[in-house]
């Protein structure tokens, strides 16, 4: 038994090395070793940095909770992180109920055949340069943009209205227009994965048109709206552009205050304790929808 | 024609995603500095301002060598994981493939700070290696993607067929796979070059003292009198874009015609 335990490990080896495992694990490792050092280590150092404290030009190794404190409490932040909060959920919320009835649309009213094409048409918009998209939105809601002008031309307004740039409305829109098709594939997919005979069978079994689409379609529909919805939450709470370029002082949101935190203020420990904690609020939400799905999936009881 | 009412709104929605885009050349060829209606006459001297920019051409070439560089890195890597997920099991799968794909959940920003501490914590120069580094990273999900699709529609009889008349595990790749997948690798090549060429966020935090094109955009943001110029750069961009995505729609069609699947829609 003893004596055989060597030449045992040896095959074991290679039985290991010709293994599906050990093939897959070469398949993985490049790959799996950039996202370890460029993602995994630099989500783990400001991790870190968080806990830490700033000292004047260098980071004190001090363990501390300081930086959450200030982050969580400080009046200035918290405004700002409730206002990503609430935009993020606002967008999404926008985007999402504009892009139902298109994906819709795409799925049950359009030929098999033309679908790609529609889905090709909606997905131009999105691939175009987001700055410049930006850049247009500055210019259509300027104070002497395309909106004003071309209303005041109509005699529909005698000022210029102001309202629509330089606060959140302006973040709100521009951010709806940027995610829109981002919103539509998710549920146009689960539209699609439904079974058509399933809709028969409710009208054949007495269901209106508006109660079969309430009690079959839409239901089977939800994990695609829950995917659409965590595809434009994500990164509408983190973008740093659109709020910058046409948020103005009053729509600041969380990427900005890391951005001046980290390049201007140089203060590391706590813009990480607000990156985190936008990480965090991030995860929980996702999380939360995530639980919303799986009760979705089991079906109402 | 059923949903009359649906067709309307669709094309309402349309016109909304659209409207903006199709601003853009009504006010590059706007003989006006002011962007508002009514328009006032007809000019190409936006784009010839556009083209005498030297720091916008600096930008320009540093946003092609990165966006070359970060799709050629991506797919390569979106190739091995790709390959990997789909014809192999192995313990931890969903784990490291989560770690991979984490940067399509995380927010841009958070990818951008957390590798420039880093970054500067080992003493590395900013440059237009560091925005590389970040882009592969973004990239590789949208890589995987795409690659995943390509590989999940290869008949497995294929390979096994090439193997039983003598080929090696390498041969079979390279004459059998390889060919199959060549038009995904070809689509995922355009979009992260797509994506490299249009990341403004992380390409701001680490290219140091370098500009890239959406940085060079971004700086213009503050001057009015450059608005037109954006406008006509805006112009090309755009028929860039709708060239290279057309072209990456057909290839990928193709490939799908080619390995007998059916085509399930778009990219994502």
């Amino acid at each position: 038994m003893h004596s055989g335990g060597e030449m045992e490990q040896e095959t074991r080896w290679g039985r290991f090395r010709r293994s599906e495992a050990a093939q897959g694990y070469l398949m993985v490792g490049t790959p799996a070793l950039y996202a370890i050092l460029l993602l995994g280590a630099p989500l783990a150092t400001i991790i870190l940095y968080s806990f830490l404290t700033d000292g004047y030009l260098e980071i004190i190794r001090d363990f501390t909770f300081a930086n959450y404190r200030e982050a969580w409490t400080n009046e200035l932040y918290r405004s700002v992180m409730l206002r990503s909060l609430w935009v993020a959920a606002a967008v999404t919320a926008v985007t999402v109920l504009l892009a139902f009835p298109v994906a819709y649309f795409v799925s049950f009213h359009v030929a098999p055949d033309r679908k790609s094409l529609w889905l090709f048409l909606i997905t131009i918009p999105f691939w175009t340069s987001y700055l410049i998209r930006v850049f247009l939105w500055k210019v259509i809601l300027g104070f002497n943009g395309v909106v004003n002008s071309g209303l005041m031309g109509l005699g529909i307004i005698d000022e210029p209205l102001t309202f629509i740039l330089y606060n959140v409305n302006a973040v709100v829109i521009t951010l709806a227009h940027a995610y829109a098709p981002f919103a539509i594939l998710p549920i146009f997919v689960a539209l699609e994965k439904i079974d058509r005979s399933l809709l028969e069978a409710g009208q054949d079994l007495g269901e209106s048109k508006v109660m079969t689409f309430w009690r079959v379609t839409l239901p089977l529909a939800m994990p695609g709206v829950i995917a659409s919805v965590l595809i434009v939450f994500i990164p509408t709470i983190g973008d740093y552009v659109t709020p910058a370029l046409v948020g103005g002082p009053e729509g600041r949101m969380v990427a900005n205050l890391i951005q001046l935190q980290y390049l201007k203020l140089d203060n590391y420990p706590l813009g990480s304790a607000i990156a985190v904690s936008a990480m965090s609020i991030v995860t929980v939400v996702s999380l939360i929808f995530l639980f919303l799905n799986r009760r979705f999936l089991r079906g109402p009881k | 024609m059923k949903g009359g009412g649906f067709r309307i709104y669709v094309l309402a929605y349309l016109v909304f995603l659209y409207a903006p885009i199709l601003l853009l050349p009504l006010f590059a060829f706007n003989d006006g500095t002011v962007i508002a209606f009514p328009l006032s006459g007809f000019t190409t001297k936006w784009f010839a301002a556009a083209a005498e920019q030297p720091s916008l051409w600096l930008a320009v070439k540093n946003s092609l060598i990165i966006a070359a560089a970060s799709a050629a890195i991506s797919t390569a890597l979106g190739i091995f994981a790709a390959r990997a997920s789909t014809r192999y099991e192995f313990p931890l799968k969903g784990g490291v493939m989560g770690l991979i794909m984490l940067p399509l959940v995380l927010p841009e920003i958070i990818v951008a700070v957390s590798l420039l501490v880093v970054l500067l914590g080992l003493g590395v120069n900013l440059s237009i290696l560091t925005v590389i580094l970040g882009h592969v990273l973004i990239c590789t999900p949208f890589a995987i993607a795409i690659l995943t699709s390509a590989f999940q529609s290869l008949d497995r009889s294929l390979e096994e067929a090439a193997y039983d008349l003598g080929e090696t595990g390498l041969s079979t790749f390279r004459l059998i796979i390889l060919p199959l997948v060549m038009p995904g690798i070809i689509s995922s090549l355009l979009i992260s070059f797509t994506i490299s060429l249009d990341e403004f966020i992380i390409a701001f935090f680490l290219a140091g003292t370098q500009t890239t094109l959406p940085i060079y955009i971004f700086s213009q943001f503050r001057f009015p009198q450059s608005v037109p110029i954006i406008m006509a750069l805006g112009t090309v961009l755009v028929a860039c874009s709708i060239v290279l995505l057309t072209i990456a729609e057909y290839l990928r069609r193709r490939g799908l015609a080619r390995s007998g699947a059916k085509d399930t829609g778009g990219f994502l």
